[in-house]
């Protein structure tokens, strides 16, 4: 897995990655009760604001992290958006995309390196 | 470099796993380990402790308790006077163009009238009661004294097991009496729109209290996000959003709260600051209303939100002054304002978020039941 430091995992899948946020984000965020994704085909470019999220206490934007296109959107979360919080990391998923640079993961921190990021 | 207030509970949330954030000048607990939706739930199934010791505690006398509540009654739009002992009320300090300064409750305890303000108007209130009630009434801001909120279906249990008489006692009434070995002055009152209890506890006995009430099995730390969601639910208004000193009492649908002797043809009519404005909003009607909103999807829709009368409308009609999810109704939630055309129950609006103008419809308040033991 690969991190971002706007706390977002990629997991490579093939020829695509998976997107999520991580279990610390989650925690941060608090109960999640609202996310709205993506259309499937839109082409999005790193940083675009592709999911909003809402929690209990606040409305915040998922980010883009790489340049490429969303190829499939993890529809379960709209109707149980509480899953965010029970495995972040897992079923939790918010969308799939192609990458224009598969190179640009290597600029991403490991495990290890996003451990030390978030203290 | 921080010069927020600590409440004597600190060193508790602390211990008790609590996120801490500035509120009104405190560093207060807006969640524990269990988080906001589980800590809301709780304390709706079976009972929740709050600290809320940043409220303003303020004690007036005067040599004649009648002196002190008719002097009151040139603050507020409430009956005072009429108050027996024992007894508490909700009031509102207002001001000359009628609007709203702050909530209050206030109590009569025989020899004295005992007022809790909201934390964030508290210097201003104190302030506002010496000019206007100084000399013949001293007011007194008290320091050394905590206060506590046990709210939930089980509150009543609970502290009955630490002394029968606080179950004997209906909403609305004070008392003093021993808890844990220390005095308090208890009300049956709360704004969680459960039954429960508000108990203020001298300063050196407020963690053993709390700690006594955490030992039982139904009682569990509740903070300030659960608190928020809990009075929202409630239909219960959170001064500085909801009301403010722009909204007068009747747009904010206050008005159960003046009682007929105050109002015009009651025998004490008027004398308190804006009662033109008040008692004329009475008589004519007002042009905007404070309404409840539930939104059709999942999307909060949060304070800050346009309402509009249709999808492509251009001028709103309203705004969401408090909004967010509603554990216990399982979907958002919102009151905010509406001009007084839109606010029958039933009507159907649209709210921008994020540019998208989503349904939502007006809605009747409170949007959970009231457990108040009258």
């Amino acid at each position: 897995m690969k991190f971002t430091e706007e706390h977002e995992w990629l997991r490579v899948d093939g020829d695509e990655v998976v997107v999520g946020i991580t279990a610390h984000a989650a925690e941060q965020l608090g109960d999640v009760v609202f996310i709205e994704l993506p259309d499937e085909g839109t082409t999005v470019s790193k940083d675009d604001e592709v999911v909003v999220i809402e929690s209990v206490k606040a409305a915040s934007d998922i980010l883009a992290p790489l340049d490429g296109e969303i190829t499939e959107v993890n529809e379960a979360l709209v109707d149980e958006p509480g899953k965010v919080n029970e495995d972040a990391e897992g079923e939790a998923w918010f969308f799939k995309m192609k990458i224009e640079d598969m190179s640009a993961l290597d600029d991403l921190m490991d495990e290890a390196a996003y451990k030390k990021y978030i203290g | 470099m921080s010069d927020l207030k600590l409440t004597p509970l600190y060193d508790l949330h602390i211990a008790l796993g609590a996120k801490m954030v500035p509120f009104a000048g405190y560093e207060m607990p807006v969640q524990y380990k269990a988080g906001v939706m589980k800590e809301h739930l709780h304390c709706r199934a079976a009972a929740g402790l709050f600290d809320v010791s940043h409220m303003g505690q303020v004690i007036l006398r005067a040599d004649d308790p009648e002196i002190a509540k008719a002097a009151l009654e040139r603050l507020i739009p409430q009956d005072v006077s009429g108050l027996t002992e024992g007894r508490q009320r909700y009031g509102f300090f207002t001001n000359d163009a009628g609007g709203i300064e702050d909530d209050l409750m206030f109590a009569n305890r025989g020899d004295h009238l005992f007022v809790v303000v909201n934390a964030a108007c508290k210097d201003a209130d104190v302030a506002r009661m010496r000019a206007a009630l100084e000399p013949e009434v001293t007011v007194k801001l008290l320091e050394n004294r905590a206060l506590l909120a046990l709210q939930g279906p089980k509150a009543e249990a609970v502290l009955a097991e630490h002394h029968p008489s606080l179950a004997e006692m209906r909403f609305m009434d004070v008392a003093t009496v021993p808890i844990a070995g220390a005095e308090c002055w208890v009300s049956r009152s709360g704004y969680t729109g459960e039954d429960g209890y508000e108990i203020s506890v001298p300063l050196a006995a407020a963690k053993d209290l709390a700690q006594a009430l955490l030992a039982h099995e139904d009682v569990e730390a509740i903070g300030l996000g659960a608190r928020d969601s809990l009075r929202l639910e409630a239909g219960l208004c959170l001064y500085g959003h909801d009301i403010d000193d722009t909204t007068s009492p009747v747009e904010g649908g206050l008005t159960w709260g003046i009682q007929k002797v105050r109002r015009a043809g009651g025998d004490r009519e008027g004398g308190f600051p804006g009662a033109a404005r008040i008692l004329s909003d009475m008589a004519d009607g007002v042009s905007r209303k404070r309404v409840g909103l539930l939104p059709e999807g999942r999307a909060p829709m949060r304070e800050g939100t346009e309402l509009f009368a249709s999808a492509d409308a251009e001028t709103p009609v309203g705004t969401v002054t408090s909004g967010g999810f509603g554990p216990t109704v399982g979907a958002p939630i919102a009151m905010g304002y509406v001009n007084a055309a839109h606010a029958e129950v039933g009507t159907a609006l649209f709210g921008e978020v994020r540019g998208k103008r989503l349904p939502v419809s007006v809605a009747k308040l409170p949007f959970v039941a009231a457990g108040f033991k009258r």
